[in-house]
C-alpha cells in the first residue's frame, strides 16, 4: 500500500498526469497520478491518506524545488495538472465529509492588474496542500474580497500583483478589508512586492514563493 | 535607410530608448487603463515620450504597443482594434524618429502559456502576425519581441514577424537571478538556451530586457557571447529593482549609476544599449555620452 501512495507523490512531483501524457518523457507509458489514484481508491486506501501522503507530499516537493530554483514554472504547472487530475477522484470524499479541507483561502490579482500566472501558481500550490481555494481572478476590487469573505467566514486572503503600478492598490485593498474585518490574515506576493512593502501596507505575510504561503497558512491552523 | 545590423557590422555601438510604461504613468495613465489606447486618445502625450528619447540622442525608439496583441487588448474589449492601435503606435514613433532613426515595433508576451493548453502555437502566430504587420504599416523598420520568458512563444513571435514583414527582427527575453547566481527566465530558459533555440527562426538581433538592473546584464551578455560571438546583442535594462517609497514605487538607479556600467556592458559584447522600466530620457542621455566617447 505504501508503494502506491509514494508512486502518486512521485507522479505529482514530476508532473505525470496519466498514462497517455507525454511528459515527463522518461515515464512514457507508465501509469500517472490519474490511474494510480483510482487504483488506490479501488484498493480501499483511505482518501485522506491518498491526499496527504500522495498529493500533498508531491506538491510540497515541487514547491520546495521551485523555491530553490531547481524547477521553473512549466514543471510546477505540470505538477499542478497531475495533482488536480488526481483530486477529481477525491471529490466525492470531500463532499461526503470523509476528507476535510484545512480551511479556505481566497485569492485574487488586485484591481488594475490583469496578470494571473503567479496568482494561479499560488492557488494551485495551496489547493494541492489540502485547502479549498476560491479564485476571484484578476482585476479584483476590495468590495469583491469583502463580499466573498462574508460567504466564507474564517478564511484567509491572498493578494497578487505583477506591476509596480498596481502593487500600490494592494495598500488600499488591505486597508479596506482590515477595516471591515480586522482579524483577517492577508498574504501578499508578486514580482515587485517585498517584506518592507508588506510592513508598510499592513499586510500579515509576504512570501517570494508559493511554498512560503503554504507553510504560513499551515502554521496558522497548527 | 541603413539597417541596424549594417551599422553594427560597421562596428558602431548604438543606443536605444528608455521606459515607456512607467513614463506613461507619469503622464497620467492610471492602473486598469489600456496603455496602447493612448496612441489614439492621447496622441500628443505619446508623441512627447517618443520625441524625448530622440532628443536624448537615441539611435532608435520603440513603439507604445507592448500589450498590443489581440490577447492583451481583449482584456479591454479592444481586440478588434489591433491593426488601428498598433499602426498608430508606429506612426507616432516614426513621426518622432524622422527618416534617419529606427523605429522598433514593440511586441510583448500574450500572458498565455502553450503548455497549459490555453492557447495553441498557431493562435499565437496569428496574433503576432496581425500585430507585426500593423506595426510595419505604421512605419516600424524593426520588430522587437520582448520580455519573453517562454521559448515557444518567443519562437512564434519571431517567426510571425520574420515571415510577414520586411522588418529586422529582434528578440529579447527577461532573465532573473536564481539562488545559484545564474540567470534564468521565469520559464527556466537560460541566456545560452535562448541563443540556441531562437537564432534558427531568423532572428537578427537578440538580447535581454527588464530584469534586475544593468549590472546583472553584464553576466547575461557574457553568457550569450560564450555560445555565439557574432550575433548582435541588444540590452534594455531596468533602472534597478523597484522600491516602495512614500506611497509610490520608485526605480532607484540614477542616470549616472546606469551609465557607469555601460563600458563593461560593451566590453562584454553588447552592441545596442537602452533602458527598460524606470529609465528616463536623462538615463539615455548619459548612456549616449558614454557610448559616443568610446
Amino acid at each position: 500500500m505504501e508503494g502506491l501512495l509514494e508512486k502518486i507523490a512521485y507522479c505529482v512531483e514530476f508532473g505525470k498526469i496519466n498514462k497517455n501524457a507525454p511528459y515527463p518523457p522518461d515515464m512514457k507509458d507508465q501509469d500517472g497520478a490519474d490511474e494510480l489514484t483510482k487504483q488506490a481508491i479501488d484498493q480501499g486506501i483511505n482518501a485522506d491518506e491518498i491526499l496527504k501522503k500522495g498529493l500533498v507530499t508531491g506538491m510540497e516537493k515541487v514547491g520546495i524545488k521551485f523555491r530553490e530554483n531547481k524547477v521553473f514554472v512549466p514543471q510546477v504547472l505540470m505538477s499542478a495538472k497531475a495533482m488536480s487530475t488526481a483530486m477529481e477522484h477525491l471529490k466525492p470524499f470531500f463532499q461526503s465529509g470523509d476528507v476535510k479541507r484545512k480551511g479556505t483561502f481566497i485569492i485574487g490579482t488586485v484591481a488594475g492588474d490583469l496578470h494571473d500566472i503567479g496568482k494561479n501558481l499560488v492557488a494551485m500550490m495551496i489547493e494541492g496542500n489540502g485547502w479549498e481555494v476560491i479564485d476571484l481572478g484578476t482585476d479584483v476590487k476590495s468590495e469583491k474580497f469583502i463580499e466573498t469573505l462574508r460567504s466564507y467566514t474564517g478564511s484567509y486572503i491572498g493578494l497578487s500583483a505583477l506591476l509596480t503600478t498596481t502593487m500600490v492598490n494592494m495598500e488600499k485593498i488591505v486597508k479596506d478589508i482590515k477595516s471591515e474585518k480586522p482579524d483577517i490574515k492577508i498574504l501578499i506576493g508578486g514580482a515587485p512586492v517585498n517584506e518592507e512593502f508588506r510592513e508598510k501596507i499592513g499586510a500579515d505575510f509576504y512570501s517570494p514563493d508559493p511554498q512560503g504561503a503554504v507553510e504560513y497558512l499551515n502554521k496558522l491552523i497548527a | 535607410m541603413q539597417r541596424i545590423n549594417e551599422k553594427i557590422q560597421a562596428g558602431k555601438i548604438l543606443v536605444s530608448d528608455g521606459a515607456w510604461g512607467t513614463y506613461l504613468q507619469q503622464k497620467g495613465l492610471s492602473p486598469g487603463e489600456c496603455p496602447e489606447l493612448w496612441n489614439i486618445e492621447h496622441y500628443d502625450e505619446v508623441l512627447e515620450i517618443a520625441k524625448s528619447y530622440i532628443n536624448a540622442g537615441a539611435d532608435m525608439i520603440e513603439t507604445n504597443s507592448f500589450g498590443g496583441s489581440r490577447f492583451k487588448l481583449e482584456h479591454y474589449g479592444l481586440e478588434r482594434r489591433v491593426f488601428e492601435i498598433n499602426k498608430a503606435a508606429a506612426e507616432i514613433s516614426r513621426k518622432a524618429a524622422g527618416i534617419e532613426k529606427h523605429v522598433l515595433g514593440s511586441v510583448g508576451p500574450t500572458g498565455k502559456i502553450v503548455m497549459t493548453g490555453n492557447v495553441t502555437p498557431e493562435e499565437l502566430y496569428e496574433a503576432f502576425k496581425e500585430q507585426s504587420i500593423a506595426l510595419e504599416e505604421g512605419g516600424a523598420d524593426a520588430i522587437v519581441v520582448e520580455t519573453m520568458s517562454d521559448l515557444e512563444e518567443a519562437r512564434q513571435a519571431v517567426k510571425a514577424a520574420k515571415e510577414n514583414t520586411g522588418c529586422e527582427v529582434i528578440c529579447t527575453m527577461t532573465f532573473e537571478r536564481t539562488v545559484d547566481n545564474d540567470y534564468k527566465s521565469m520559464m527556466g530558459v537560460s541566456p545560452s538556451q535562448m541563443v540556441d533555440e531562437i537564432i534558427d527562426h531568423g532572428v537578427e538581433i537578440i538580447g535581454a530586457n527588464c530584469g534586475n538592473g544593468i549590472e546583472g546584464m553584464i553576466q547575461i551578455v557574457k553568457e550569450i557571447r560564450k555560445v555565439n560571438r557574432t550575433i548582435p546583442v541588444l540590452i534594455h535594462a531596468n533602472a534597478g529593482i523597484p522600491v516602495f517609497k512614500d506611497g509610490a514605487t520608485v526605480f532607484p538607479e540614477t542616470p549616472e549609476q546606469m551609465a557607469g556600467f555601460v563600458n563593461q556592458l560593451i566590453d562584454a559584447g553588447a552592441n545596442i544599449i537602452g533602458g527598460c522600466c524606470g529609465t528616463t530620457p536623462d538615463h539615455i542621455r548619459k548612456v549616449v555620452e558614454i557610448v559616443r566617447a568610446v
